[in-house]
């Protein structure tokens, strides 16, 4: 009874927190879509030419590098967060650049954990299309360049997926962002870390209300690409 | 326009998993109008083709043209049995190989409206080219191998499967064709056909070639038993 009432009264805290504006909510809920955005773009300019690459290229250890891909799809965001903070923490290799606690870490943890799933699923769909076009790019004489370009291109819609994936591991990603980024109010706090702090704090409500926002702006975002894309308006591909 | 002929196959032999699929044979080709290349089923015309075109490897033997290999291979297109179509639009699907070669985006619009008109698919420009018939896509495919006015164009059984009409529209776009200077080498089981817009046959069977010679005394007399019994539509193997 008790979680039905905590589900209602967080469902009433997320409608008035959304309806006046609330700026400290406005805040964390900006930050969280301004650091996934920022790192599925990026995790996007690097997965997406290196899943046609894979495709159209044959090198020794293709296979291997397929299969560890694939298996970094897994990566546990904790590691990753850990990885990330020992590279950043003053000690470590990149501590001079003073990343640490901000944003940018933040992005960087979240594009090492994108990377693999953009890659692989971006690879099924590419690996499915070169084979299509295989034949008739050779007889073409097309260069390598111009086989990723046409790849990628006409892939685009199945490459949204991809991305659309990506962006709902990020912005569902709390383990290494609150590592790396600290949780730090005003600064490094984000929707998924919020959440995991009102819950310690036994702020179901509060809790219950950054997780039906969360889902409103994964769904939104999801929404507003398919849309940008114009996704399923036609009548194949 | 560079000229291609004589071809020439000096000993041209390939190899799949230790089986010879052709060769070792030599053959000349003048390239005057359209060559076809006849034989039956599993003859290795295909094969001959995409040997002469350089998408099969030779594991034996060379192919020498009159010019150098790399020139040959840019002046010249293949269009395969079933046509693959790039997941475009058909306007777009005729301007590709062009905007590859550097052409301008709007003559290369230009360029694919007119071959739209000219091979029937001008109400068709905007229609997704997988959309289209077996027939349509043909057409399409020829389309865009001749848009780059190719000195060269192999057609691997282009109307097989296709319907009486549609077969007859093909054939008058390859008459019209040969009729502007491209040299065609094609292979077909039709004997029709052959008879109706061969130049010069080639016949091949069991992976050597057995005959060439004008078509008008191929069909009026081969000289060997094989030609006269698969002309006489006996089984050959």
């Amino acid at each position: 009874m008790t979680d039905i009432v905590d589900l209602w009264e967080g469902l009433r805290h997320a409608f008035w927190l959304v309806v006046t504006l609330d700026a400290e909510l406005a805040d964390i809920a900006l930050r969280s879509l301004q650091v996934t955005l920022t790192a599925l773009v990026i995790a996007c300019a690097i997965a997406l030419p290196l899943a046609a690459f894979l495709a159209v290229r044959r090198f020794r250890f293709r296979r291997a590098t397929i299969a560890t891909l694939n298996a970094f799809m897994g990566l546990p965001p904790v590691v990753v967060g850990l990885i990330v903070y020992i590279l950043l923490s003053r000690s470590g290799p990149f501590g001079a650049l003073g990343l640490l606690f901000t944003p940018t870490a933040m992005i960087i943890a979240q594009v090492v954990i994108i990377v693999p799933l953009i890659a692989s699923i971006a690879h099924q769909s590419l690996r499915d299309l070169w084979a299509e076009y295989h034949d008739l790019l050779i007889s073409m004489n097309v260069t390598q360049i111009q086989k990723v370009r046409t790849l990628l291109w006409d892939a685009r819609r199945a490459l949204l997926t991809a991305a659309l994936a990506g962006f709902g591991r990020g912005i569902g990603e709390v383990g290494a962002i609150m590592i790396v980024g600290g949780n730090i109010d005003n600064a490094t706090r984000v929707l998924t870390t919020a959440i995991a702090l009102e819950t310690g704090k036994g702020e179901f409500a509060l809790a219950l209300a950054l997780g039906f926002i969360l889902i409103a702006l994964a769904v939104g975002v999801n929404l507003a690409i398919h849309w940008a894309g114009q996704t399923e308006r036609d009548s194949r591909w | 326009m560079v000229d291609l002929f004589p071809l020439t196959l000096e000993s041209a032999e390939t190899s799949r998993r230790g089986k010879r699929l052709i060769g070792p044979l030599n053959l000349t080709l003048s390239g005057d109008g359209i060559c076809v290349v006849m034989g039956p089923n599993g003859s290795g015309k295909t094969t001959l083709l995409r040997l002469m075109h350089g998408t099969a490897r030779l594991t034996g033997g060379r192919v020498r043209w009159a010019c150098d290999t790399e020139t040959a291979r840019h002046d010249q297109a293949f269009v395969f049995q079933r046509p693959v179509m790039l997941r475009r639009t058909v306007e777009e699907n005729l301007a590709y190989p062009l905007r590859l070669r550097g052409v301008a985006r709007a003559e290369a619009r230009g360029q694919a409206r007119n071959w739209a008109v000219r091979v029937g698919l001008g109400e068709m420009l905007e229609r997704r080219a997988v959309l289209l018939s077996g027939g349509e896509q043909q057409k399409l495919a020829i389309a865009r191998a001749l848009i780059t006015e190719p000195a060269l164009l192999f057609l691997d059984e282009p109307t097989a499967s296709l319907d009486g009409r549609a077969m007859r529209e093909i054939e008058a776009i390859l008459t019209a064709a040969r009729a502007s200077g491209t040299r065609l080498i094609m292979s077909t089981h039709d004997m029709g056909q052959a008879r109706r817009i061969a130049d010069h046959i080639v016949f091949l069977l069991g992976g050597q070639v057995h005959e060439t010679s004008a078509a008008e005394s191929f069909f009026a007399g081969p000289e060997t038993a094989e030609a006269r019994a698969f002309l006489n539509g006996e089984i050959v193997e």
